[in-house]
């Protein structure tokens, strides 16, 4: 299939599910255009996630700040919002509400915020998976799940404490 | 190490990843991973068992070599056994694992789903979270297929623990886009919706998006959950800032969980229920005024959370359109918003505001905000938010505003950002006609507008101003005053030059009286544009030149000088080469009467919704324009091509041009060459293919040009034959594949086969348009007596024919017996809403079903004299009025299916041919000689026949030999 082909598909899935107040999916990149953290809420190929993600960076990086936070982005339209050296960026449909989205982002960074304390983008690179964890509570399908903040971190604090008492890693001679 | 480590860090992970980020460069990062995936390989092959913190380990850095954008080909199976770890972390990043690089090997998802199945029925809610969230995440259909009757159960039961409920909904919702057949709702629709009311605000949110999607597909069973969703909006939007606890934002009360409800409401009619709606209007109505009361706190997020709440109640009013005054409200309220410091509010103020701009009821109030509007048009910093200004520009012009509205656009335009100048310009010139009252305005627009961009000034735009000037006598002569003085300019566009040569060509004589633009000051000014301009172009001024003959006769011998020069007469472009040969001599041979009858002046186009509006909706997709707006562009597009008072005569040979809407049409219908049908063909055509169709230059007389638009009757009934049906019929007596009609809209290819009595026919309808074709009907019918001689079946074809596919229907021919008719096909489907009916003949003719047959001379000549009958014998002489090449005859015979016979008639000026015509009932035998007298230009055919039985249809098609006239 070619590349064309993979994305107009995309499209046709995309307003088939029409969703409400979701995401399609949810980019964390670094102003070097690095990606930190992708979410995909409708089923892709890689190449096509590729193709998406090395877009919409650029898209994204190009823009001045005090820019307006939205743009429209082939049929979808982008929420995203800089904090510090990341930017947090999510795909929504023509019908979903921006603000709630630009709020969305934001308490996501309150999660990461509260539970890394003062969270920066190394942690985020070096704890990805606790980043997707935590993603997974807030967001799950793309739609909000838990918008408690309290209520989110008692379920990843919760998981944590049940983690296994071993220490042998800290001993151990790693590669 | 800057990395922080919580909870159970791995330490191995950090040190690899710390490694990564300290490559220097590309290829040592991919050096580093190769040596990471080289050893991890090794450790999974490897005869010790890993125990379960390696695995993770490792699993946890292929994902992050993944993550890197690198690919990864196995590992798989260790992230499957770690699902069925009993510690938490394990499973856990097993499950990440599996979420983020799905796997269809299907004996994977196998163990996958029983890994799920598992924790799914372990009663530990944290574990059953896992697997719930790996299945929203996966969302495959086997997943579905395995889960979708499970997990609805889970959702609902007494017993459920709240997090997993808040699970099992997302994930519901998440099969039920993937897979909405396997997602049964029934038994447990009342059970979902009464969700609802739960008392977890968490539940309620989560399960409010399962809800949404599921009344938008199935409104009826779900519509009790509307006053259930009034009644949980009514209670939240009354609440303290505190009452919520938790779910209270920034001193908002439950945001995310309002503006679902309030979408939700969105998926239905306003409430019928007077309770119900009273109760919801006053939510309306408090949120209305919340948004006027004094900020609670002086954070962004506390206004988003807000100003969410309130567009989105703005939405559901816009969506009832039936409350006058909550509409005006929501408008001033989002006039207020248009000067806000806050770029996103402005953004989306314009933006919502565009919608209100169709209601009737707010549509006054929007155009209130005209200058604001404008404003930000002109010093708005970020092209979005300017794009937003120029779209409810375009939403609130009205007849009062429009010519500011144009005036301020066609100012932008000329600073516009690239990315939006053709939908500018398009936005302009739809405006422009739909509210010209004074059409000289018009004409000055979009002239202004070629002048500005002409590069985005796309062919509909072009071809529509002169629809118009065509249409309105009121309009000629300013037009082409305004064309000629436009191009005065040393640098003009290509657009204008099209514009100017057409309109000239047309109208240059109402100004033909000033000695500053007479006929050979126009003729001079549009010539030294020639050089300059492209084919199509210089193509369109040729036929400029042309009708300046019919004209003003005192240009004829410049213009015939022009076209004389090798330049033209030779040039190697064979369309212009054609043209100028066609007209050089049609001038010098054509009496004035010909030359006035031929070139007249072009008659009014028919009324049909502007193609500029067409292509303006199909760039924004469908529901960018609004029904309303549709609407109206019938009502006022009638007005302004109402081409009834001209009353003009539209017998004229030019008539077959009038209608081309369609962007590869060229306006002048020139390419056809029918209508110029005197004219003697170029040297080109004389090497016309002698049976078939018109030459490679001109896809003439046979391809049917016209637009039957205008012709066919708007009745269901199918149209009789259209008139050159037979024509179109006779091209495929000797082929089986090719072109069997073609107009503006609609191509009709043939495919052919036969064998013995029976054939195979493909037919293949393409739509020429960008719009697509409703209601796409056709029926093969074998009208009288051939019903019983010839047995055609097919299937129906699709009723959609999209703009530009093309699709395929295929016939079943069985001849049963011998036929002289041809079957009919009649095609029927709507265009931008006018049936559009034609009839065509198949071409199915009797001699498809001929089994060629060899013979020797001896065995010829004896069957030729048994068939001796007058009823066995038909012999016709017709004349060849083209020169008679031994190849194309032969290949014509051969294509009529006999086998053609060599060294069997003494005379090798003749051709001879034998062949069978193979029908159900019976097997005919055929003979065929065709003497040509070349002095004569005469072609003399016999034809016994062995059967005594009449065969008409024989001597019929024989005439199909005789070669088809190009030449005079």
């Amino acid at each position: 299939m070619s590349s064309y082909n993979a994305f107009s598909l995309f499209l046709r899935m995309l307003s088939a599910t029409h969703s409400f107040l979701s995401s399609s999916f949810m980019l964390l990149f670094s102003r070097q255009g690095k990606l930190r953290l992708q979410k995909w809420y409708v089923p892709l190929c890689d190449k096509e996630k590729k193709k998406i993600t090395r877009e919409l960076v650029q898209t994204v990086l190009a823009r001045k700040p005090k820019m307006c936070s939205f743009l429209e982005w082939r049929d979808l339209k982008i929420v995203y919002k800089r904090y510090a050296s990341l930017y947090f960026c999510c795909a929504i449909e023509d019908q979903d509400n921006e603000l709630i989205t630009l709020e969305i982002i934001h308490r996501y960074v309150e999660l990461l915020d509260k539970y890394f304390g003062s969270v920066c983008e190394l942690d985020i690179i070096f704890n990805f998976e606790k980043a997707y964890f935590i993603l997974d509570e807030f967001l799950l399908g793309g739609e909000a799940q838990e918008t408690s903040k309290k209520n989110v971190l008692k379920a990843i604090e919760q998981a944590d404490l049940l983690q296994e008492s071993g220490g042998i890693d800290e001993e151990e001679l790693e590669e | 190490m800057p990395a922080v480590s919580k909870g159970d860090g791995m330490r191995g992970l950090a040190v690899f990843i710390s490694d990564i980020r300290n490559c220097k460069s590309k290829e040592a990062e991919i050096k580093r991973i190769n040596k990471e995936l080289a050893n991890i390989r090794s450790k999974f092959k490897g005869d010790k068992a890993l125990d379960g913190y390696s695995k993770k380990k490792y699993v946890c850095k292929l994902l992050f070599i993944f993550l890197l954008g690198h690919d990864i080909d196995f590992g798989h199976m260790e992230a499957v056994n770690l699902l069925s770890s009993n510690k938490y972390t394990e499973k856990q990043i097993g499950y990440l694992f599996i979420s983020v690089l799905v796997n269809s090997n299907s004996e994977l998802i196998r163990l996958i789903n029983n890994a799920i199945k598992n924790d799914l029925s372990s009663r530990n809610p944290t574990f059953m979270c896992l697997a719930l969230h790996c299945i929203a995440n996966v969302g495959s259909r086997e997943m579905a297929e395995a889960f979708a009757s499970e997990i609805p159960r889970i959702l609902v039961a007494g017993d459920t623990m709240d997090s997993v409920k808040q699970s099992a909904a997302l994930c519901l919702l998440r099969l039920y886009k993937t897979s909405p057949d396997l997602v049964l709702m029934g038994e447990w629709t009342s059970r979902v919706v009464h969700l609802l009311n739960d008392q977890h605000m968490g539940v309620v949110t989560a399960a409010i998006s399962l809800i949404t999607c599921l009344s938008q597909k199935n409104p009826d069973e779900f519509k009790t959950c509307v006053s259930l969703a009034v009644s949980r909006l009514s209670r939240i939007v009354s609440s303290a800032s505190t009452d919520l606890q938790d779910y209270t934002y920034y001193f908002v009360p439950a945001p995310w969980l309002s503006c679902k409800l309030l979408r939700l409401l969105q998926c239905y009619p306003p409430p019928e229920d007077g309770a119900v709606k009273g109760r919801l209007v006053e939510c309306l109505e408090t949120i209305l005024n919340k948004a006027q009361e004094p900020p609670k706190s002086k954070k962004v997020q506390h206004s988003n959370a807000k100003n969410a709440i309130l567009f989105e109640a703005i939405s559901l009013i816009i969506h009832y359109d039936s409350e006058p005054n909550l509409l005006v409200r929501a408008c001033n309220q989002l006039g207020q918003f248009l000067q806000h410091r806050e770029t996103n509010l402005r953004y989306l103020a314009l933006e919502s505001m565009c919608t209100l701009a169709s209601s009737e009821f707010s549509h006054e109030a929007v155009k209130t905000h005209i200058e604001t509007v404008i404003n930000a048009l002109k010093t708005e910093r970020d092209v979005s938010v300017r794009q937003r200004a120029a779209d409810l520009l375009y939403a609130m012009c009205d007849r009062s505003n429009a010519k500011q509205i144009v005036a301020e656009m066609l100012s932008y335009l000329e600073t516009a950002d690239y990315s939006i100048r053709e939908e500018m310009v398009l936005k302009v010139a739809i405006l422009a006609e739909k509210y010209a009252v004074d059409y000289s305005w018009y004409v000055d627009t979009i002239l202004n507008l070629i002048r500005i961009a002409g590069d985005y000034v796309s062919e509909e735009v072009w071809y529509r101003v002169i629809q118009i000037v065509i249409n309105r006598d009121d309009v000629q002569g300013y037009a082409a005053k305004t064309v000629f003085e436009a191009l005065q300019a040393p640098a003009c566009h290509e657009n204008m030059v099209k514009v100017g040569g057409y309109i000239l060509g047309e109208f240059g004589n109402l100004i033909a009286g000033d000695p500053r633009s007479s006929p050979l000051v126009q003729f001079n000014l549009l010539h030294s544009k020639f050089h300059l301009c492209s084919v199509p172009t210089r193509a369109l001024l040729l036929s400029a030149y042309i009708k300046f003959i019919n004209l003003f006769p005192e240009t004829k011998a410049t213009i015939q000088e022009v076209l004389r020069c090798d330049s033209q007469i030779r040039n190697s472009d064979v369309e212009l080469q054609q043209r100028a040969v066609e007209y050089l001599k049609l001038s010098s041979i054509a009496s004035t009467d010909v030359l006035a009858t031929v070139l007249e002046e072009m008659p009014p186009f028919p009324e049909r919704e502007s193609s500029i509006l067409a292509k303006l909706k199909k760039k924004k997709g469908p529901g960018a324009v609004s029904v309303t707006e549709l609407e109206d562009s019938k009502r006022e597009g009638g007005e302004l091509n109402g081409g009834g008072d001209r009353g003009q005569d539209t017998a004229t040979m030019a008539a077959s041009n009038a209608s081309t809407p369609s962007p590869s049409a060229d306006l002048l219908g020139i390419r056809s060459t029918a209508p110029l049908g005197a004219a003697p063909a170029s040297a080109g055509s004389l090497l016309v293919d002698v049976f078939s169709e018109a030459g490679p230059t001109a896809p003439s007389a046979a391809v049917n040009d016209d637009g039957f638009l205008s012709s066919a009757p708007p009745s269901e009934d199918p149209a009789p034959p259209l008139s050159e049906a037979d024509d179109l019929l006779n091209k495929f007596v000797c082929k089986n594949n090719g072109v069997l009609f073609e107009n503006q809209l609609l191509q009709i290819g043939i495919k052919s086969e036969y064998r013995q009595n029976l054939g195979r026919m493909y037919l293949f309808y393409g739509n020429k348009t960008s719009v697509q074709f409703a209601s796409f009907t056709t029926t093969v019918s074998c009208p009288g007596e051939l019903q019983s001689q010839l047995n055609v079946q097919t299937k129906p074809v699709e009723p959609l024919v999209e703009g530009g596919a093309q699709i395929q229907q295929v016939l079943n021919i069985e001849c049963l017996t011998d036929f002289s008719d041809a079957p009919l096909l009649n095609i029927k489907f709507r265009y931008g809403g006018a049936l559009q009916n034609l009839t065509l003949k198949l071409p199915v003719t009797i001699n498809k079903f001929f089994q060629p047959t060899e013979m020797t001379s001896h065995d010829f000549f004896q069957r030729w004299k048994q068939l001796s009958q007058p009823q066995q014998e038909a012999q016709k002489i017709f004349k060849a009025n083209n020169s008679m090449d031994t190849e194309v005859l032969k290949a014509k015979l051969l294509g009529l299916g006999t086998a053609l016979l060599d060294n069997v008639d003494p005379n090798p000026e003749n051709y001879v041919c034998a062949g069978v015509i193979q029908t159900k009932s019976q097997q005919v035998g055929c003979l065929l000689r065709l003497e040509p007298n070349a002095q004569a230009q005469v072609q003399h055919t016999d034809s016994p026949e062995r059967v005594s039985h009449n065969y008409s249809s024989i001597p019929n098609f024989l005439h199909y030999l005789s070669p088809y006239s190009v030449n005079i």
